[in-house]
């Protein structure tokens, strides 16, 4: 439709138009100016040109912070699909009771990552932490996960499959209801077990959900940084030191704001990459509908 | 389905519940234990009694209310305003022709790609420069655009016959009138659930706040309870859960209120 007058439309996207590209354009495009030099908040900025990056680099810092991430991202999304899946399809059933285990699983997406990290940090504690405990009294030694350098990485990513499988059982859910159930029913008319009916009808129906599943749980976990600042500080020995706390403590602990900012550009760079990957999985999607 | 092939499935069922209830139960239970109660006895499933110690203690270290307050404040205050604002931006992008419409649509798109966390060092910076730290514009102004909310108004907009608008032309509504009073209505269901979302998400919301704050002017909730275990020494788990209640109960309340909207504003995106 035409607009009634030439300025409306602008009108109209003006503030948010402006607002997106103060807040989230211009931002992109001065860490990337930032980068290239060296400033401590408290001297001048200094033009170092790459010397951020190499330095980053040279320590092997980097790419160690990149491949943790990218780990604690492979636990929690692999972590998540697996029980998503496997409790939407234990749950896609009709009656109250399994409405109410549904909703205690997705409960936990909602409530704040400070609570679930608080408490995980109080079930996991050493010496008093439930889960400890229990495993003591069943034999096992005493660990204490959060302070074990091997341990801390994969017990942060048990916390986020706690948090995020209800995200995911969700959306597999409203996959499951894009099954057709007369392709279910010719199946088993056809002789079809329940397991080849899962195999070779649900499954394959599943696939554009499950790659959207993983490149939305990809991201986010991407982005991890309430249950690092909150349960570990990075520790112990820098083994759950995940990218957005490494910025976090460049900028706030170090005051080194070149550093944070050619963190900040590597960070979205890589997540451009899984979001090119996202869009494409989207795109399929679509065209498969 | 036969009792006997239903029985290990109502049993797998109820151990999901568990491994999801029962870290909630052991908030609650942990937060009406004393402290000896916990030294002495870490693992005990029941508290000797109902001790409200934890929550005194709470509420004497912290603001509550007014960390609540603000934080309320602060999540409507920009899930409303990406309302107002998705609503005109939207019905631009939807409906309008225009010279540039797809470079506008470009950069909302383009936003969608960019989280806060990799916006916050020059963000911070501007903040800092204009003497806007601890304030509430920091927490708010970032956020009062959506690029995922326009993004789904201009969706559900297409869907709208033009018809309607060109009646309500006719009737000589201005395009204000048009925006907020004739469509507004059509998206309710839609618009609800993009208020929640947000408003959950802001609500419980910690890395922001926790960049743009460095005093208690306008700090929220989620930092006062992680504040009650940087503050503490030794063992204060019963305080520190009794804060975890304070500040999940309102969101599981509301969860338990409106879940049908929030599922499926979560699954919609799928």
């Amino acid at each position: 439709m035409n607009p009634r007058a030439r300025w409306h439309p602008w009108a109209m996207l003006g503030p948010t138009l402006g607002l997106l590209v103060v807040f989230f354009l211009v931002p992109i495009g001065v860490a990337g100016a930032g980068s290239l030099f060296s400033w401590d908040l408290l001297t001048p900025p200094r033009f170092v040109g790459g010397a951020n990056y190499a330095a980053l680099a040279a320590h092997g810092e980097l790419l160690r912070v990149a491949l943790r991430t990218l780990g604690y991202s492979a636990l929690v999304v692999t972590g998540t699909m697996t029980l998503g899946l496997g409790l939407a399809l234990l749950l896609d059933r009709p009656g109250r009771f399994f409405a109410f285990v549904r909703a205690s699983v997705f409960s936990a997406y909602v409530v704040s990552w400070v609570a679930v990290a608080l408490l995980w940090m109080w079930m996991l504690d050493g010496n008093a932490g439930v889960v400890g405990q229990l495993l003591r009294a069943l034999g096992a030694p005493p660990v204490a996960l959060l302070g074990d350098p091997d341990a801390a990485l994969p017990a942060l990513a048990l916390v986020g499959v706690w948090k995020l499988t209800g995200y995911a059982m969700i959306v597999f859910l409203a996959g499951l209801q894009d099954v057709p159930p007369s392709l279910l029913e010719a199946a088993a008319l056809d002789g079809a077990g329940a397991v080849a009916r899962f195999r070779y009808v649900t499954l394959p129906l599943l696939a554009p959900t499950a790659a959207f599943v993983a490149t939305t749980s990809l991201v986010t976990s991407f982005q991890a940084f309430d249950v690092v600042r909150i349960m570990t500080q990075g520790g112990p020995a820098r083994a759950t030191e995940l990218f957005v706390y490494a910025i976090y403590e460049q900028i706030f602990l170090n005051l080194s704001v070149g550093r944070a900012s050619a963190l900040t550009v590597v960070f979205f760079v890589l997540l451009l990459a899984v979001a090119g990957l996202q869009l494409r999985v989207f795109r399929t999607r679509r065209g498969e509908r | 389905m036969s009792r006997a092939r239903r029985l290990p499935l109502l049993l797998l069922a109820c151990a999901a519940a568990a491994a999801w209830l029962l870290p909630y139960a052991w908030m609650v239970v942990t937060s009406v234990k004393t402290l000896p109660e916990i030294v002495a006895r870490p693992t005990a499933p029941l508290p000797d009694h109902l001790d409200g110690g934890a929550y005194r203690e709470v509420f004497a270290t912290l603001p509550v209310a007014r960390y609540m307050g603000i934080t309320v404040f602060m999540a409507v205050a920009i899930a409303g305003a990406q309302i107002a604002l998705a609503l005109p931006a939207g019905y631009a992008l939807a409906k309008l022709r225009f010279v540039g419409k797809r470079w506008a649509f470009g950069v909302v798109l383009a936003c969608l790609l960019v989280p806060s966390q990799a916006t916050f060092v020059p963000v911070f910076l501007l903040f800092a420069k204009t003497h806007l730290i601890n304030t509430m514009t920091a927490l708010v102004l970032p956020f009062a655009a959506s690029a995922l909310g326009t993004f789904l108004v201009r969706q559900a907009l297409l869907s709208v016959p033009d018809e309607i608008i060109e009646a309500a032309r006719m009737d000589g509504a201005s395009e204000w009138t048009i925006v907020y009073r004739v469509l507004a209505p059509m998206l309710k269901p839609t618009l609800v659930s993009l208020f929640l979302v947000s408003f959950v998400f802001h609500y419980n919301d910690y890395f922001w706040p926790l960049v743009m704050t460095t005093d208690d002017a306008v700090r929220t909730l989620p930092l006062g309870v992680a504040l009650l275990r940087e503050q503490g020494t030794g063992v204060r788990w019963h305080i520190v859960m009794a804060g975890n209640v304070v500040l999940s109960l309102p969101v599981l309340a509301l969860f338990a209120l409106v879940q049908r909207h929030l599922v499926r504003a979560v699954s919609a995106r799928g």
